[in-house]
């Protein structure tokens, strides 16, 4: 019996200990935003990377997601008598949930796991520390550049997929289910409220930034060889998945409960 | 001068340094020699701040480098890594040139990639390489390029982590030689780690053996065939029997 309260204990302890330290890193990156020198070459590059470079896969997915919702909408609705609903609840649900959860589990997927692997390896390899070593602080050099630009791709990657979802439900609704363009668009348009769309991309700010963060942390952490790049690699994308649909419930409670 | 005063460093319950005491005088080319996991890296990385120490000082030219801005500080060292520790998303100049780029030492581009390309002169290689990515470079040329880099804003003080690990006996010479040549040239500060006697011969001015995380012998580099010290010898000729235990 002790041995297994033991064991839990130093589990909960473990847990404690490792969420302090990623608090931790979050504020020091954080408190390098408004401290020189910016690296301002990095901070576009790591905006093509995780923005740009991010919008076919997030506007593929919108656009499917977006159709698939329209069909379960239109035929969920019929039994009971409400088919009519369609636009509205795609806009809806795109925007407040789907749009931004697509959006931070994509770049979860693509940007959190190549940040990861990408600084493993340098970290395996010295890189890191030959940053050190020419007077470069890495989390001013690598980290900072890579979380800012999470953090502003994450809004405008949200605001596409919500675009790009709508116009999928809507291809499908008006190409398949028989509803009129133009109703469908004011419907759309009349339901969705400011708040929706602030919500929306404050979701996807905080997402973008869960994402990169996670990266950075699991990538300057990752242990030896080859072996740790995969262990970094895979750990940070459980990571920002597991986190971003805890934050994704949070601001949602916040946000539409409030 | 740097003077390393009693330094302590343990992970875990691996007691790496126990109680190092060394100095490197000025102009003076220090190799330290020793077994593979003796703490011959984590001892160089302790001046840089790479590796905090448990215990104990390290200073140089008299400061405590705990006590020291760190910008200004890191500007008077280059260091040579192991396996080069090449940036690989930039050519072979920005990896020379990087210091140059940003920073309190930042100049013009243009200037930047001149002194890029004459530092690579220096070392051998030719401009055209200056516009090649690492990956594209053989482990030779890698490890010459990182020497340039070590060298690029003309450093006071240049570590060399194993500057022959991974080369061919033929390269691993020529290495060694253009570090001698580097070090006497520049009149800097040298500290080398190696466990290639033929580095050893070349390069050093003074050798220090590091054993169980305590300088074994120091002494000149012309003295270590007649130190006397069992520990030496055995590291010297290569013996598989000694005092330094092995696995077979």
């Amino acid at each position: 019996m002790i041995l297994i309260v033991r064991a839990l204990g130093r589990l909960c302890i473990d847990a404690i200990s490792a969420l302090g330290r990623l608090v931790l890193f979050a504020l020091a990156t954080l408190s390098h935003v408004f401290r020189p020198p910016f690296y301002l070459r990095e901070f576009f590059t790591a905006l093509v990377n995780v923005g740009y470079l991010s919008l076919p896969v997030v506007g593929l997915t919108a656009l499917f997601t977006g159709a698939a919702l329209a069909l379960q909408i239109y035929s969920g609705g019929s039994r009971f008598n409400a088919p009519e609903v369609v636009p509205q609840i795609v806009a809806i649900g795109m925007v407040r949930e789907l749009g931004p959860v697509l959006v931070g589990l994509m770049i979860a997927a693509r940007v959190t796991s190549s940040i990861a692997a990408e600084m493993a390896t340098m970290k395996v390899t010295e890189q890191i520390d030959a940053l050190v070593t020419l007077s470069t602080a890495p989390m001013k050099y690598l980290v900072m550049p890579r979380v800012l630009a999470g953090l502003m791709a994450g809004p405008i990657l949200v605001a596409v997929a919500d675009s790009i979802g709508i116009f999928g439900g809507f291809i499908v609704a008006t190409q398949t289910l028989g509803f009129n363009p133009a109703t469908y668009i004011l419907n759309t348009m009349n339901f969705l409220t400011s708040a929706d769309i602030l919500s929306s991309m404050a979701k996807g700010m905080a997402f973008g930034f869960i994402a990169t963060l996670m990266g950075c942390y699991y990538g300057l952490n990752s242990g030896r060889g080859a072996q740790g790049v995969g262990a970094a690699t895979k750990t940070s994308v459980q990571a920002a998945a597991v986190l971003i649909l805890a934050a994704n419930f949070l601001l949602t409670a916040v946000f539409f409960t409030a | 001068m740097i003077t390393f005063e009693s330094i302590y460093k343990s992970f875990g319950s691996n007691h790496v340094l126990r109680g190092v005491n060394l100095t490197v005088e000025r102009g003076e080319s220090l190799v330290i020699i020793g077994g593979s996991g003796t703490g011959k890296s984590v001892l160089i990385k302790t001046v840089l701040g790479l590796v905090e120490p448990d215990s104990g000082r390290i200073l140089v030219d008299g400061q405590d480098v705990t006590q020291v801005k760190r910008d200004a500080f890191l500007s008077r060292f280059g260091m040579l890594f192991q396996g080069g520790a090449l940036f690989d998303s930039m050519p072979v100049w920005q990896n020379v040139a990087f210091r140059l780029q940003r920073g309190a030492l930042k100049r013009p581009l243009a200037e930047a990639r001149e002194v890029a390309i004459e530092k690579l002169r220096r070392v051998g290689l030719a401009p055209d390489v200056a516009d090649r990515f690492p990956a594209e470079l053989s482990g030779g040329m890698q490890k010459r390029v990182s020497l340039a880099r070590a060298i690029a804003t003309e450093p006071k003080i240049i570590f060399f982590d194993e500057p022959t690990t991974g080369l061919d006996p033929i390269m691993s010479g020529v290495i060694n030689e253009l570090i001698r040549e580097i070090v006497v040239e520049m009149g800097v500060t040298a500290m080398t780690i190696t466990h290639d006697m033929t580095s050893v011969h070349t390069i050093a001015d003074k050798v220090a053996m590091l054993h169980r995380g305590t300088i074994q012998w120091c002494g000149r580099q012309t003295d270590m065939a007649q130190s006397g010290d069992p520990y030496v010898e055995q590291f010297v000729n290569g013996r598989a029997e000694g005092p330094i235990e092995t696995l077979r």
